[in-house]
């Protein structure tokens, strides 16, 4: 569906982005993931035609984004970092205007306007004006007109930013929802969401492609072993003595607790979990295990460790553009 | 492109903007007509648009500082680019719906002739050729308001130099009276003007080696004409200047004159500003 090949922009000597290859495919959900500053509304930009690329070249659905760009911005719905609405229109006389623009006949258009209201939830401020809206109905007015015409590829940056909770949850849902008919391609910088929506996650670090696969996949990418955690009524040396013999167990560590409880950090081997053989190296002992916990790298490790140049290199050099530095971006 | 269009007329008359201009716009000519034409008794409308045509450099500014300026601050632009619709077209839309908030009172303005013609003899050809040239005037002011706007992101600034710019227009064939008419100061000043050139095509296009060989070539061509033809620089300069305003040429067309020239000198400049309107949005994509 879109092909971006080599794709490389330039801010004067700054690099915002460097040789960016990716393909996305058609009737999945894709995640971009990166710090603030790491290029992700950039790499938008030029994908949907708002920016020209340095070097390098976007395809959508085989059209080129600047040679064709008429056909290829038809199967494109955008929204921008900043909802791109006029405060002095109605949310109805908007989306009349963008829906005009893209093309679409008077009757078409209509039909076109009734659908992207009750998807986006915006039914009941249709009539008043944009400048008195919410942050968050603004934004909805903003997913609306991307999803006029019904594009092939919608595109949204940030789309959750500024919402509340609940606006938020719904709008994962409709995201949800329109990757069963439409590509749809997301940033973020917040891991959770990206994890609760996307089938794919690209991640973003300084303008590279850092990482592109499923949310398990990822997770497991880092995994590779698993450690448990646990709590047992037993001595310290005998519960160490009890695990540390478990074939497919690397390492124990033994931390008294008081009160006759021992803590255990079990390391395995990697490729193995000998979490039953511990149960039952307890159970033949009769001590009580009371708490039992398989710690496994989390995607927000993989996260950090695979954007950890970006935090300590170029804080503030990579920051121009979606501004902020690299610190305390990452929210789980 | 109408959608555009059609969508750009609606903020001019949701807001203030089409009225306090349109109401700039009657009463100046109003306020001349009352004084020239009625006061005096004299069925000369045209003598009434010549006077009022100062009501320009104000009014124009109002009708286009938005235009453009507003779209970045809003980032509405990228609206815009996203559109599959081509750069010109949304230009083309914009420029269509400024010219009809300049026709609208100016339609009001075509009744005053006829009812003139009912106290004294009109010249119906240089009153409503003198009507047209008005009109292409403010359109040919106007593009050149909207190519201002589409440099900035400040109304503000914007409304600012454009009414610099609209003042400079309006003096300047005035101002050429005093500029050195002497071959050698029209050739310095031909000089300074390709320097000042060289350095704006510098600061566009950031190639520092095109626009030294640009200038330089440029310089090298009038040092070689200033040689061979020296008697042709003199008050060379000062006529030049002279061709820029575009005030001047609507002057023509009150002393009766239909000036087919005039009419093709206002239409380019319309044609130029928009043109570079759409190659500053475009220019806007590699920043």
């Amino acid at each position: 569906m879109i092909e971006v090949s080599g794709l490389t922009k330039r801010y004067g000597n700054r690099t915002a982005i460097e040789d960016l290859s990716f393909t996305i495919e058609k009737g999945h959900i894709y995640g971009f993931l990166g710090p603030n500053g790491a290029g992700k509304s950039t790499t938008m930009n030029i994908m949907t035609g708002c920016l020209a690329a340095t070097e390098g070249e976007v395809k959508i659905g085989g059209y080129d984004i600047f040679e064709q760009a008429e056909k290829a911005k038809r199967l494109i719905g955008y929204l921008p970092e900043q909802p791109p609405v006029y405060q002095d229109m109605t949310p109805d006389e908007y989306l009349l205007f963008v829906a005009r623009a893209k093309g679409l006949s008077r009757a078409g258009a209509a039909a076109e306007l009734a659908r992207v209201k009750s998807l986006a939830g915006i039914e009941d401020v249709s009539k008043r004006l944009i400048k008195n809206l919410s942050k968050g109905y603004r934004q909805r007015v903003g997913i609306a007109q991307a999803l006029l015409g019904g594009p092939e590829v919608i595109i949204l940056d940030e789309p959750t930013v500024g919402l509340d909770p609940r606006q938020i949850t719904e709008t994962r849902a409709l995201i949800k929802s329109l990757g069963r008919e439409h590509t749809v391609i997301l940033s973020s910088h917040i891991l959770s969401e990206v994890q609760a929506v996307c089938d794919e996650i690209m991640i973003i670090s300084k303008g590279r492609l850092a990482a592109v696969d499923t949310p398990d996949n990822l997770e497991r990418l880092l995994a590779g072993s698993v450690t448990l955690e646990l709590v047992v009524r037993a001595g310290s040396e005998e519960a160490f003595a009890a695990v540390s013999g478990i074939d497919g167990v690397e390492s124990v560590r033994a931390e008294e607790l008081g009160g006759g409880l021992v803590r255990l950090t079990v390391a395995a081997a990697e490729g193995r979990d000998p979490a039953e053989e511990v149960f039952f190296a307890f159970c033949d002992l009769r001590r009580p295990i009371l708490k039992m916990n398989p710690v496994r790298a989390s995607l927000e490790d993989v996260f950090i460790e695979l954007t950890r140049d970006a935090q300590n290199g170029a804080a503030g050099a990579d920051a121009e553009k979606e501004e902020t530095g690299n610190d305390g971006d990452i929210q789980a | 492109m109408t959608a555009i269009y059609r969508r750009e007329l609606n903020s001019y008359f949701k807001g203030l903007t089409g009225y306090v201009f349109a109401a700039f716009m009657l009463l100046f000519i109003g306020i001349y007509c009352a004084i020239i034409n009625l006061k005096s008794g004299y069925a000369a409308f045209e003598y009434a648009l010549s006077n009022a045509s100062f009501i320009y450099i104000i009014i124009v500014p109002i009708l286009t500082m938005r235009s453009v300026a507003e779209e970045r601050r809003q980032r509405t632009d990228q609206l815009l680019y996203a559109l599959p619709m081509g750069m010109s077209k949304i230009v083309a839309g914009k420029y269509l719906a400024m010219l009809t908030a300049l026709a609208l009172p100016l339609a009001v303005t075509a009744v005053y002739p006829l009812a003139l013609s009912g106290f004294g003899a009109v010249n119906y050809g240089a009153a409503y050729g003198s009507l047209l040239a008005f009109f292409l005037l403010g359109a040919a002011l106007c593009s050149i308001g909207l190519f201002i706007s589409s440099l900035t992101e400040s109304q503000a600034v914007a409304a600012g130099v454009c009414v610099a710019v609209m003042l400079l227009n309006y003096f300047i064939s005035g101002l050429s009276a005093y500029l050195s008419s002497s071959a050698a100061g029209s050739a310095i000043a031909l000089g300074i003007a390709v320097l000042l050139a060289a350095v704006v095509i510098r600061l566009l296009t950031k190639n520092g080696t095109f626009a030294l060989g640009v200038g330089l070539l440029l310089e090298l061509l009038l040092a070689g004409a200033y040689v061979l033809f020296r008697d042709s620089f003199s008050g060379l300069f000062p006529s030049i200047i002279k061709q820029l305003s575009v005030f001047d040429r609507f002057e023509t067309f009150t002393n009766g004159v239909f000036d087919l020239r005039g009419i093709v000198y206002m239409a380019t400049v319309c044609f130029v500003f928009v043109f570079f309107t759409v190659q500053a949005l475009e220019k806007k994509r590699y920043d």
